[in-house]
């Protein structure tokens, strides 16, 4: 008998999603619940949505809530636990975190469903679980997407944020980071034990639409195309990509870099590119998703992700289902097991030149790197990463 | 009978080292990496010699010494000899002691170690000319029995080395053209009128080279006692089994710890147990036994892999492009006259280069992984197509450069992509 399940998750795909987090949950919860795992999820905001492979439940955390006395107790506690003395902007995210345990404890009371386990989604959802844990008194596994090291490329990581992210940890029977580079992240940064640390790698789904075919104009005159696609901040490394694109427009001028994303240092990043005379060879698209997304992937001869620190990295698993090869950053968790991929380091600008060059001099070698690598994603499913959690459950309950 | 024939395979190659698109045009050096990487030839050979050729070498000469019977035979690439000259003097001098022993029979092969014989005959004859050369410059030997790099065999070549005037030649004994026949005896090539064929026993060498150590192999541990039982029970059923393996099996591939010293220690003495067993070379065997029966090998075999054919080196789209580019410039290398730019065109046909670049993974990617000195096949492509964009400015260059003087040709009457090249499916 397949397990039953609590999930805690922060958000979900598309279009409510900010980032991978929120896909890998769905990718993950429709793969458990096809293999018989009974699944009740609980996001913090109300969607217009609508899931049949699962009980999705809202805490509606931004409602005024009729538990205000309790919310406040709540939060003393919490804060006691936590020292809060972060930028108000963290703060919020803590304090909606705090909120969001709150309301938890409000729905436990009227679940009615039997739990064999809790699952949690990210440092947010860590208060909460941590209370249903205490009420329902079953094992707790915390999913790692990301932590407060790798959002901030180790510079000034929140303490707050921080102290949720270990204590989420202690609690938990078994932690499951999406890489290996992020299981010695938790061991070292966090001082965990590696025995309950498992690795389960994020899975692609390969359904791959054809579109319409998108840039042309400028692959029709035999411009070549670079994409950068992902949020434009400091953890992604869009700075080593404006460096290597200036590189390798010297030893293939017919090259376009294409930008595809938003975030804190879109301003940076176009300056950088401007200081290095290469503006001209840049497009910046803005925020897309959905079929303009996959348009951009399909269009380019190579993706690159020069992150430097990326938990996993769906994305470069999104451009090979779009036929497109990758060039990752050795600090991924993706390029742990895509074998069929360029790596580099993410500040060796030099190696990340040399290899857009030779992809783009080099037909054989996008034509090898693509059948390779699409051969190789069948094995990086959601059902196999779903297998993997399952085997978790199976140890706890 | 049986006969046991020994033949060993010495090798190294000039890898290329990490050559980015920078260098181009300004480093003409393509295999002097001096990292602490595996692509430090110099390192990787010193290596090799301290862990493998040189203790098999004193314990192969004390076992000469020791069984008058034991016979062996070596074939080196000339890519290795002339390491060997440059920088690891001794252990050449250890093979030629072996050698002066009088029972150890050396091959012939081309000089790079290289496929030339399905993408360019004339290209290919002189690398087996040039081979030649080195052997008689250092053993004083003119071999009489040719095996291909990779031991890559078919009718065509057979034809080839049979007008050559080779006793014999080498093939692996696989089962897709031998079907019921058994390896263990010799034959005659499909086409051929008077050269005779060897084939490798590739379970009892696989044995040896491969799962010797392996512990989860139901033989395990292998003793020389049970491997000399095995060739015995052959008796009656075979006449020379051909035990075919590189050479870096003693001390490289399967390290000293796992007792492959011991075992070859041993061997000659529980091969000789059995009175009616012997050691033979490839020319003696083929002037002892007759020949039992044709063998037709239309398509390419080898030694490598579960296909046994040239997938390991030209069976994806990268591979297929570095061995073309290479081969298309053979023209206008040659044209040039210049020796260091034709040597260092061939030092880039070396196989090896080629299956560096193999991605087949999921099914030989072990084997091939371990070989590879390069951190992905694609790094090793990268680095080959970049020193081979070099080697094409460079012929440019000295193409324009001997304009206008008058210089004779090396060879440039009928030169053109062989028609063996049919063999090799796009």
């Amino acid at each position: 008998m397949p397990p039953k399940v609590l999930m805690l998750g922060w958000e979900w795909g598309p279009p409510f999603n900010s980032g991978g987090l929120g896909e890998a949950c769905v990718g993950l919860t429709r793969a458990l619940s096809k293999k018989g795992v009974g699944i009740t999820f609980i996001l913090p905001k109300r969607l217009d949505l609508k899931v049949d492979f699962l009980n999705l439940i809202f805490a509606d955390v931004d409602e005024a809530s009729e538990a205000l006395v309790s919310v406040y107790t709540t939060r003393t506690s919490w804060s006691r636990l936590f020292p809060v003395d972060s930028a108000p902007g963290f703060q919020d995210y803590v304090s909606s975190s705090l909120k969001f345990a709150e309301k938890v404890k409000l729905l436990l009371k009227h679940l009615n469903n039997s739990i064999d386990v809790i699952h949690a989604h990210d440092w947010l959802t860590y208060p909460a679980a941590i209370v249903a844990k205490q009420i329902l008194n079953k094992p707790l596994v915390v999913h790692v997407h990301s932590t407060e090291y790798n959002r901030t490329g180790g510079n000034n990581p929140n303490p707050a944020v921080y102290e949720i992210e270990k204590k989420g940890f202690e609690e938990a029977e078994r932690i499951l980071p999406v890489g290996g580079y992020m299981k010695e992240i938790i061991k070292d940064k966090y001082g965990i034990n590696a025995d309950k640390i498992e690795i389960v790698y994020n899975g692609v789904d390969d359904n791959r639409k054809n579109l319409p075919p998108s840039l042309t104009a400028f692959k029709k005159i035999g411009y070549k195309i670079v994409l950068y696609l992902g949020r434009i901040t400091i953890q992604k490394g869009p700075e080593y990509f404006v460096r290597a694109a200036k590189i390798a427009s010297q030893y293939f001028p017919k090259v376009i870099f294409v930008v595809t994303g938003s975030g804190d240092m879109e301003g940076q990043m176009m300056s950088e590119a401007a200081n290095a005379g290469i503006l001209d060879k840049f497009i910046f698209t803005g925020f897309l998703r959905g079929d303009e997304r996959d348009r951009i992937f399909q269009a380019a001869d190579l993706y690159v992700m020069p992150s430097v620190s990326e938990p996993f990295g769906i994305t470069a698993l999104e451009s090979v289902v779009n036929g497109t090869p990758v060039l990752i950053s050795k600090q991924s968790g993706v390029s742990e097991i895509l074998k069929n991929a360029l790596k580099c380091d993410f500040w060796d600008v030099d190696e990340m030149a040399n290899k857009i060059v030779a992809v783009l001099r080099h037909r054989s070698l996008k034509d090898n790197l693509k059948t390779e690598s699409e051969k190789e994603i069948s094995y990086f499913s959601w059902s196999r990463a779903a297998d993997e959690v399952l085997s978790v459950y199976n140890q706890l309950v | 009978m049986p006969s046991i024939c020994l033949y060993f395979q010495v090798h190294q190659p000039l890898r290329v080292k990490r050559y980015r698109v920078f260098d181009v045009g300004l480093d003409h050096e393509y295999f002097n990496d001096n990292s602490d990487t595996n692509l430090n030839n110099n390192k990787i050979l010193s290596k090799v010699s301290e862990k493998s050729y040189l203790p098999a070498n004193e314990l192969l000469l004390g076992l000469l010494k020791k069984y008058p019977q034991f016979k062996i035979s070596f074939s080196f690439s000339g890519v290795i000899l002339e390491q060997f000259e440059k920088n690891h003097k001794k252990v050449l001098n250890s093979f030629k002691k072996l050698v002066d022993s009088g029972r150890v029979e050396i091959l012939s092969e081309t000089y790079y170690h290289s496929l030339a014989f399905f993408y360019s005959t004339l290209e290919f004859e002189s690398q087996v000319k040039f081979h030649k050369e080195k052997i008689m410059e250092i053993f004083g030997i003119t071999p009489s029995v040719f095996r291909n790099t990779e031991l890559a065999y078919t009718n065509e070549l057979a034809k080839w080395a049979d007008k050559a005037g080779y006793k014999a030649i080498l093939a692996e004994g696989w089962d897709s053209f031998l079907g019921w026949r058994s390896p263990n005896f010799v034959y005659k090539p499909k086409g051929a009128k008077k050269i005779k064929l060897l084939l490798k026993n590739y379970k009892l060498s696989d044995d040896l080279a491969f799962r010797f150590s392996e512990k989860t192999w139901k033989e395990w541990p292998l003793t020389s006692e049970k491997f000399g039982k095995w060739v015995s029970d052959i008796n009656g059923n075979g006449q020379v089994v051909n035990l075919f393996m590189d050479y870096e099996t003693f001390g490289e591939h399967q390290w000293a710890e796992t007792g492959i010293f011991d075992f070859l220690e041993e061997l000659p003495k529980e091969i000789l147990k059995h009175p009616d067993n012997d050691f033979i070379t490839p020319s003696d065997a083929v002037k002892k036994y007759p020949v039992m029966d044709e063998i037709d090998v239309p398509y390419i075999v080898t030694w490598a892999d579960t296909e046994r054919d040239l997938s390991a080196w030209v069976g994806n789209s990268i591979q297929k492009s570095a061995i073309k580019l290479i081969y298309s410039l053979e023209n206008n290398v040659l044209e040039t006259n210049d020796k260091r730019l034709i040597d260092d065109w061939r030092k880039l046909q070396t196989s090896d280069h080629f299956y560096y670049m193999c991605t087949k993974w999921f099914s030989d990617g072990d084997v091939h992984k371990y070989f590879n000195p390069y951190e992905s096949p694609y790094d090793a492509f990268i680095s080959f197509m970049n020193a081979a964009t070099d080697l094409k400015i460079r012929i440019k260059h000295a193409k324009t450069r001997s304009r206008g003087r008058n210089v004779p040709k090396i060879t440039n009457d009928k030169l053109q992509m062989s028609s063996q090249t049919k063999y090799l499916n796009e």
